[in-house]
């Protein structure tokens, strides 16, 4: 009796929370992946099902397969720049976690990845802009001649990478601080004892224990990175000025699809293909946890 | 090592100096890792400070080298040449708007769900939020498409309606408050009330909610922030000039040619300074949010 007065009110007081939820977030999710076998250009009233059409068009659409490169790009280019960096900053501030500036450095480290994201672009758009940037100021001290760092199809790419870095950094930082905080200290004291050097502890003891850590900072950062859009946005307009046209990314290519050129249909099945990617990275994460655990 | 764990020997003075060496050593060790630490921290800041600084400057001085910190002589120029030609404090309004009614929806939601999948672990509720875990993956601009076509039918395009419905619900928080539910509220404490004759919602308003307030102040920060900063989904649903988010108008705002750096600087930092003050504030709610994102696995 009593149970069964609880397991009403639980079921009345999860409701609303379910009904928005099923909104929001079940019904678009759903409605994505039948969107992605019809043909839709929302000015014409029916919508013929065209099975696995769009997704072989996909196949041969260059701009798409630019901006899934690009994209593919970015991504990694995020990675491999913060992981590495990300570790050793967040080694160095728990090795002074006692220190009076260690708040300070997590602060500083960490408020790119608040700070809202077009005015921070705006901000290192100014630093690449070629005539009034100070990185073609600092080239030209040293000799190298100035480039046109937002204009140059690739020179714009590692823009976009050294952006979303700067930004995916204090976000993998705190995230690794907390690994470091969970290692056992006796360890160390052990390895101390052996005669271990810091840097040696570093690298036989954290690394391989900060694993499933890093596994999934890098997951994080990976899945941010193939949905990149603003900074591009902001940094990457072409010569006509268009935003985001010198750089193709996946959101980008997908809104002008859905917005610009009445194709729904053909967008959904490109944030289908966004998807399977995302769910490709999580689940290697997953098996490679699991492996671990085996071993 | 060995030397001064051992205190019932009087130490030799060679001894003594090697202790002193090492010492010394530890002491350069720390303070080269603190001036490297310092100079990565400047280096990270450096992008926000020049902004700010090219706020305050003359054109002339935009194209100095090497770029001043402080301005020579700070003008507000930019910034009345801002307000005077976009709505900037319409877009700020209606940013906080948006996110103020995010936080609340989401603190809401995740409260409530959090709770009872915490607490009332009947099989029903364990498959509710399996389902409300799994899509937690899929990332917002996969399904915004649909989306948008259901906040058109509901005509709240162009409104801070419209921009809420993508930021109703979030996944990760009703994760956060069943994991502290389930580590810092005892069952006793739940049965001991229901023994005295407490209804099941008093118990969730009296009991709970003032147990999670630490919890529920961390996700409050973090869902406010992810509301300011969104792009994707403004930028489709709010296309007019006076809905706009901050974020968004801004991005189109930059794009006009007639606009220089020194404007678009002076709007970039009318949204940065408040944003980056408040965080500053509530680094202590926002640090242990995103900290507790890493303990999922």
């Amino acid at each position: 009796m009593l149970k069964r007065k609880r397991w009403i009110f639980a079921i009345l007081a999860i409701l609303p929370t379910l009904a928005i939820f099923a909104y929001v977030r079940l019904y678009p999710i759903a409605d994505t992946l039948r969107l992605s076998l019809f043909k839709w250009d929302i000015l014409s009233k029916n919508k013929p099902f065209v099975g696995l059409a769009n997704f072989r068009e996909l196949m041969g659409d260059h701009l798409f397969l630019d901006a899934l490169v690009n994209t593919t790009i970015i991504a990694f280019g995020v990675l491999v720049l913060t992981i590495p960096m990300a570790l050793i900053i967040a080694a160095l501030i728990f090795h002074r976690t006692r220190s009076r500036m260690a708040g300070f450095y997590e602060t500083a480290i960490f408020i790119p990845h608040v700070v809202s994201l077009v005015p921070a672009a705006m901000a290192w758009k100014w630093i690449f802009d070629a005539r009034l940037g100070p990185l073609n100021a600092l080239l030209t001290f040293f000799g190298i001649p100035a480039q046109s760092w937002l204009f140059d199809p690739v020179l714009s790419v590692i823009c976009i990478i050294v952006l979303c870095s700067w930004q995916a950094l204090g976000y993998a930082v705190l995230i690794y601080i907390v690994g470091f905080k969970n290692l056992p200290v006796s360890l160390y004291e052990a390895a101390k004892l052996d005669g271990a050097s810091g840097p040696q502890s570093f690298w036989y003891l954290s690394i391989p224990m900060l694993k499933p850590i890093t596994l999934y900072v890098s997951v994080v950062t990976l899945v941010s990175g193939f949905n990149v859009y603003a900074q591009a946005f902001v940094l990457a307009s072409d010569a006509q000025g268009a935003p985001g046209r010198q750089v193709r990314v996946l959101v980008l290519d997908m809104l002008e699809n859905s917005f610009r050129n009445y194709r729904v249909g053909y967008a959904a099945s490109e944030a289908v293909v966004l998807l399977v990617i995302v769910l490709a990275l999580t689940l290697i994460q997953f098996s490679m946890l699991r492996e671990r655990g085996k071993a | 090592m060995t030397t001064n764990s051992v205190n019932y020997i009087e130490p030799t003075t060679e001894e003594l100096s090697e202790g002193v060496r090492l010492r010394r050593k530890k002491r350069a060790i720390n303070f080269a890792i603190d001036v490297f630490l310092i100079v990565v921290s400047i280096l990270m800041l450096l992008p926000l400070v020049f902004l700010v600084a090219n706020a305050f400057k003359t054109p002339a001085e935009m194209l100095s080298w090497p770029p001043t910190i402080i301005p020579r002589d700070p003008t507000i120029a930019n910034f009345s040449a801002v307000l005077g030609e976009t709505p900037l404090l319409r877009w700020i309004g209606n940013s906080i708007a948006f996110a103020v009614m995010s936080t609340i929806a989401i603190v809401a939601t995740s409260a409530v769900a959090g709770y009872i999948f915490g607490k009332f672990r009947f099989r029903t509720m364990n498959i509710l939020f399996a389902l409300f875990l799994a899509t937690a993956i899929v990332p917002f601009e996969v399904y915004m498409i649909p989306l948008y076509f259901q906040a058109k039918s509901l005509g709240i395009l162009n409104s801070v309606w419209g921009l809420l419905l993508g930021y109703l619900v979030m996944s990760f928080g009703i994760f956060l408050i069943r994991q502290n539910v389930i580590h810092s509220i005892p069952d006793e404490l739940l049965e001991a009330a229901r023994i005295d004759g407490a209804g099941e919602f008093w118990i969730f308003l009296h009991i709970v909610l003032p147990l999670l307030r630490g919890a529920l102040g961390a996700l409050a920060v973090l869902a406010f922030f992810q509301a300011w900063t969104a792009f994707a989904w403004p930028m489709i649903v709010a296309t007019t000039r006076t809905s706009y988010t901050i974020e968004v108008g801004l991005a189109l705002f930059q794009t006009g040619f007639t606009v220089d750096l020194g404007r678009l600087s002076a709007a970039s930092a009318t949204v940065l300074i408040p944003s980056i003050l408040l965080f500053v504030i509530l680094r202590r709610n926002f640090v242990q949010g995103v900290a507790s994102t890493g303990l999922k696995e």
